[in-house]
C-alpha cells in the first residue's frame, strides 16, 4: 500500500535531515533531549484557558529550524497532519464551555473558544518540539543520549536494532503487499483468508533472519554482552543551551508576555 | 489511541512514565537474569516486524470495515511478556518521534496503554486460555478474548488519563461511550487478524507456540506487587509533582472566578441544549463530572485572592490577543535574521 | 604453516527435516591457497561453509582447521582464525554505524580502543570504505555493503577467508571491484559462488559439488575446460570461455 512507501519515505527523510551540521547538530544529544523534555512540560503544564501566555514559546522551534538549517515545509505538513484527532477531541471544548473570557463589542468570545485554540497550539508546539529533536539529532543520538541518561542497555539496544532494520521490514512488506495488489484486482486491503499465510510467512521469513543475524554475531565473537563504544562531550555550549532556553521557558511560564505586550498598546491608548 | 501531548498534564504525564520506567526496569532485570542471547536480534527484528505490519490494512469479512495487527500479544507469545513489553516500548517510542503518533510527554501513558495490557494483563489470558495443549478453539478463543479485553482496559486508560489531566471538556461519560465501542470493534478485528497468524503459525512451525521463553506459571509474574508497587508511585509523584505545579490545576475554576462579571453565556438552542441533554440521560456517573466538582469548589472559593503561584495572568483577554499577534511577529521575524546570520556563517 | 590449514574429513550433516545434505566430503586446503566451491544449487555449498566455522556440527566427519580440531571449546579460537562473509550483507551489518559493525568483532576479542580504532580504520582502507565510518548501513549501496561486511571480517585478522556468493547481486563495476580486491589479499580462500568467471579470477583450485558429495577437485582451468563434468555437475562453461557471441564460434 502506499501507506508503507510514504512511512518510509518519511523515515528517510527525517534520518538524513539529522545528518547535517550545523550547531544545533553539533549539540550534546542529552542536551537537545532535556531542553525538548522541559519545553515539552512547561506547554502542557499552561492551564487550559492560558492561549497567550503559549505563544512566546514557539520561538523555540523557530530558532531550532532556522539555526539547524532544516526545510520548512515538510516539518509543517508533519505538524499540520496530526491536527485532524485534535480537533476532533477538542472541538467538545467550545461545544461545552461557553463561560465567558471577554467580549470585543459586540462579538463575546468564550473559553470554550479559547480552550480549543490552546489545545491546537499545544499540539504544534510539542510535536514540533519532537520531530526537531529527531531532525536534529537522529536515532542513534537519540539512543546515546538514553543510555547516558541510564536507560536499560536492552532497551537501547532494543532500539537501535529496531530502527536498524526497519527499513528493510517496511521495504519488504511493501514489496508483499504489491505483489499482493497486482494480482487481486480490488483495492481494498489484504483480504481475510490471505491475512494467516501472508503475515505468517512474513513472520517466518522474519524468524529466520533474525537466526541469520545471530549467526553472524556470533562468528564475529558475541558473547550475550553489545559494547557500545560511545562517548559523548559535554561542553559549554551545551550548558548553556540547556539552561539558557530551559530558563526562557520557565520564564515565559511565569510571566505572560503578550498580555504584557497587549496591555501596553492598547492601555498605551487611554 | 495514541495519546498527544496537547491533551495531557504534566501530572498525569509525569506519573505515567515514571510507571513505566518502573516497568521498563523490572522487565531488563527480569530479561537479564534468563537473557538467551538470541533474543537480542531477535526483539529487534520482531519490533521492525510488527512496526511494519501494522501498515497492512486487512479487510474483516462481512463487516467491510479495516483492521489492523496490534502486535502486542504477538511479541509477547513470540518473546514472552518482558521482551515483549521492551519491544513494544520501543515500538511506541519510533512512531512517536518520526511519525508523531503520540507524544513524547504522553509517550509513557502510551507504554502503559497499549504494552503494559498487551504484554501482561491480555498475554496470560491467553495463555490460560490456551493452556498446554492448544486446539484450534482454543487458540481463536484465547487470541480473541485477549485482544479484546487489552485493548478496552488500553482504551479506558486513555479515557482515565485524558480526564485526570482536565485539558480536554469531554465528560466521562461521552468520552467512555465513544472510546469503548469503537476500539471492541478494534478489538475484535485485531483478535481475528491475531488469530490467523498464530493458527499459520500452528500448522507450520507449532514448535514456536510450544517454547515457552519465561513460565507464567502463577507465582512468576507476581501481578499484585506490580500493582502495589504501581500504586506507591502513583500517590508519591502525583502529590509531590501537584505540589510543585499551578495551584490552580484546572483552569476553569480560575477563570470561572477570574470572569468580570461571571456570566455564562445563556445556553443558545441546539447544540449546547441537545448535549446537555444527552449528557444527563446518559451519564453514568453523574457526579464524576469534573466541571461540576470544579464549579462547586470555585463556588466556595470565589472571595480568595488569586492564588500565589507567580503572576500568571488569569486566561487570555483581549490585550493578551493583541499581545501574541505581537509575538508572533517578532518570533518570525526573530527567525528570519537567525536563518540568515547561519547562513551567512556557513 | 600448518595454521592455514583446512582439512575436511568424511563430512557427514542431515537437516532437522532429514534431507542429507553431505555424505562424505573429504578435502585438504592448504596455506595461501584460493579454492572455489561451486555446483548446482543445493548441492551443499552454503551448508559445507556453514561447518567451516562451527555455525553447524558434522552428523559424521571431521573438520580441522589449522592446529585445531572443530570442537565446543575450539570454536572462539577458530572463528578469530576463520572469518566468514555470508550471503546477504544486511545480516551482517547488523550496528548503527559502519564503525560500530566493523569493530564489533574487535570489540568482543577484548582489543583496546586504541588498538580497535587502528584495526578498524585499517580495514576499512583496505576495502576502500574509509569515508563511509559514519554511515548507517540502510544507507549503503549493495557493492558498499559487501564491503563494509568484508571490512568486518577482516578486523578481527583472519588467516582464512570464507565467502558465500560474494558477487551476488553486484553492479559489473562493484563486482570488478570486489575480484580486485580479493586478488590483494593473501590469506587462504575458500569461495562458494555461481559466478564462475570470478572463479576463474580468482581460484587455481576449483571443488565440484553435486549432491552433497565431491564431484570433481582439481585445477580450476582443467575443470572448467571439461564440458562433460560440467554437465553432469548442473553447470556449464564459464562466460569467457563460451565462444564469442559475435562470431558465434562454440
Amino acid at each position: 500500500m502506499i501507506k508503507i512507501e510514504a512511512q518510509l519515505v518519511n523515515l528517510r527523510h527525517l534520518d538524513e535531515l539529522a545528518t547535517g551540521n550545523t550547531v544545533i547538530h553539533r549539540l550534546n544529544p542529552c542536551a537537545k533531549l532535556l531542553t525538548t523534555m522541559v519545553f515539552i512540560i512547561v506547554v502542557t503544564s499552561f492551564p487550559k484557558q492560558m492561549l497567550a501566555g503559549l505563544i512566546p514559546l514557539c520561538i523555540f522551534p523557530v530558532a531550532l529550524v532556522s539555526l539547524g538549517d532544516l526545510p520548512v515545509s515538510p516539518l509543517v505538513r508533519r505538524v499540520v497532519l496530526t491536527l485532524p484527532f485534535i480537533v476532533f477531541i477538542g472541538i467538545f471544548n467550545p461545544l461545552l464551555d461557553h463561560s465567558v473570557a471577554f467580549q470585543i463589542g459586540d462579538v463575546v468570545i468564550s473559553n470554550g473558544w479559547i480552550s480549543f485554540f490552546s489545545i491546537l497550539t499545544r499540539s504544534i508546539l510539542a510535536v514540533s518540539a519532537a520531530l526537531l529533536l529527531v531532525a536534529t539529532t537522529g536515532m542513534e543520538g537519540i539512543c546515546a543520549a538514553l543510555y547516558q541518561i541510564k536507560v536499560p542497555k536492552v532497551l537501547v539496544i532494543q532500539l537501535l536494532f529496531m530502527y536498524r532494520y526497519l527499513y528493510i521490514l517496511l521495504e519488504e512488506v511493501g514489496r508483499t503487499i504489491q505483489a499482493y495488489n497486482l494480482r487481486s484486482f480490488e483495492d481494498t486491503g489484504i483480504g481475510y483468508k490471505a491475512v494467516g499465510s501472508l503475515v505468517g510467512q512474513l513472520l517466518m521469513r522474519t524468524l529466520d533472519r533474525a537466526q541469520r543475524i545471530y549467526v553472524a554475531m556470533r562468528c564475529r565473537g558475541f558473547d550475550g554482552n553489545i559494547r557500545l563504544n560511545r562517548q559523548t562531550r559535554v561542553q559549554y555550549q551545551d550548558v548553556a543551551f540547556a539552561f539558557g532556553w530551559s530558563a526562557f521557558f520557565i520564564f515565559v511560564r511565569m510571566v505572560n508576555i503578550p498580555q504584557w505586550l497587549g496591555s501596553l498598546l492598547t492601555e498605551g491608548y487611554r | 489511541m495514541h495519546m498527544a501531548d496537547a491533551l495531557i498534564s504534566p501530572v498525569v504525564g509525569g506519573t505515567l512514565w515514571a510507571v513505566t520506567a518502573g516497568l521498563a526496569s523490572y522487565s531488563a532485570k527480569k530479561m537479564g537474569k534468563d537473557l538467551d542471547d538470541a533474543k537480542v536480534p531477535l526483539m529487534g527484528v520482531l519490533g521492525a516486524f510488527v512496526f511494519a505490519t501494522q501498515m497492512i490494512n486487512f479487510t474483516i469479512p462481512g463487516t467491510g470495515s479495516s483492521g489492523h495487527l496490534g502486535g502486542g500479544l504477538i511479541l509477547a507469545i513470540l518473546l514472552g511478556p518482558y521482551a515483549g513489553f521492551l519491544t513494544m516500548a520501543s515500538i511506541l517510542t519510533i512512531q512517536a518521534l518520526f511519525f508523531a503518533d503520540g507524544g513524547l510527554l504522553a509517550l509513557g501513558c502510551n507504554i502503559f496503554n497499549m504494552g503494559f495490557f498487551g504484554c501482561f494483563v491480555a498475554y496470560p489470558l491467553y495463555k490460560r486460555i490456551v493452556g498446554d495443549a492448544p486446539t484450534q478453539g482454543k487458540l481463536l478463543a484465547g487470541a480473541g478474548i485477549a485482544s479484546i479485553i487489552g485493548l478496552q482496559l488500553g482504551a479506558f486508560g486513555v479515557v482515565l488519563e485524558t480526564l485526570f489531566s482536565g485539558i480536554s471538556e469531554l465528560p466521562f461519560s461521552t468520552f467512555v461511550l465513544l472510546m469503548q465501542p469503537i476500539h471492541l470493534g478494534i478489538g475484535i478485528g485485531e483478535g481475528l487478524i491475531t488469530t490467523a497468524v498464530i493458527l499459520f503459525i500452528w500448522r507450520e512451525r507449532p514448535e514456536i507456540l510450544k517454547k515457552e521463553p519465561y513460565s507464567i506459571a502463577k507465582g512468576s509474574i507476581n501481578l499484585k506487587r506490580i500493582v502495589v508497587r504501581m500504586a506507591i508511585a502513583t500517590i508519591l509523584i502525583s502529590s509531590v509533582v501537584s505540589w510543585f505545579a499551578s495551584t490552580n490545576p484546572d483552569g476553569l475554576e480560575w477563570s470561572i472566578a477570574k470572569t468580570s462579571n461571571q456570566e455564562e453565556l445563556a445556553a443558545p438552542e441546539g447544540i449546547h441544549s441537545v448535549l446537555a441533554d444527552w449528557q444527563k440521560k446518559i451519564a453514568i456517573l453523574p457526579d464524576y463530572n469534573f466541571k461540576e466538582a470544579a464549579e462547586a469548589a470555585s463556588s466556595s472559593a470565589k472571595g480568595e485572592e488569586a492564588a500565589a503561584w507567580p503572576a500568571v495572568s488569569g486566561g487570555t483577554s483581549f490585550a493578551g490577543l493583541v499581545g501574541s499577534a505581537l509575538t508572533l511577529l517578532l518570533a518570525g521575524v526573530i527567525g528570519k535574521s537567525l536563518k540568515m546570520a547561519a547562513t551567512k556563517r556557513s | 604453516m600448518s595454521h592455514h590449514l583446512v582439512e575436511v574429513k568424511d563430512l557427514e550433516y542431515t537437516y532437522p527435516d532429514n534431507t542429507k545434505a553431505l555424505c562424505g566430503i573429504t578435502f585438504r586446503i592448504l596455506h595461501g591457497e584460493s579454492v572455489g566451491i561451486v555446483g548446482a544449487n543445493g548441492a551443499g555449498k552454503s551448508t559445507l561453509l556453514s561447518h567451516l566455522n562451527g555455525i553447524l556440527t558434522p552428523a559424521a566427519g571431521t573438520v580441522r582447521i589449522g592446529d585445531y580440531s572443530l570442537t565446543k571449546q575450539t570454536l572462539r579460537q577458530i572463528r578469530r582464525t576463520v572469518g566468514m562473509v555470508f550471503q546477504d550483507p544486511d545480516d551482517q551489518l547488523f550496528m548503527p554505524t559502519v564503525y560500530d559493525d566493523v569493530a564489533f568483532g574487535p570489540l568482543n576479542l577484548g582489543f583496546l580502543p586504541d588498538e580497535i580504532e587502528q584495526r578498524v580504520m585499517a580495514a576499512l582502507e583496505t576495502v576502500g570504505a574509509a569515508h563511509l565510518k559514519n554511515r548507517p548501513p540502510y544507507r549503503l549501496s549493495g557493492g558498499q555493503k559487501r564491503s563494509v561486511a568484508i571490512a568486518s571480517v577482516l578486523a578481527m585478522s583472519p588467516d582464512i577467508l570464507v565467502m558465500d556468493e560474494p558477487s551476488s547481486g553486484l553492479d559489473p563495476f562493484a563486482r570488478r571491484k570486489l575480484i580486485k580486491l580479493l586478488l590483494t589479499f593473501t590469506h587462504t580462500k575458500v569461495i562458494a559462488t555461481h559466478d564462475l568467471d570470478l572463479v576463474l579470477d580468482l581460484c587455481e583450485r576449483t571443488i565440484v559439488l553435486k549432491d552433497g558429495k565431491v564431484l570433481a577437485d582439481g585445477p580450476t582451468l582443467a575443470i572448467f575446460s571439461d564440458a562433460a563434468l560440467l554437465e553432469q555437475g548442473h553447470l556449464e562453461k564459464p562466460f569467457s570461455m563460451q565462444g564469442c557471441p559475435v562470431c558465434n564460434s562454440r
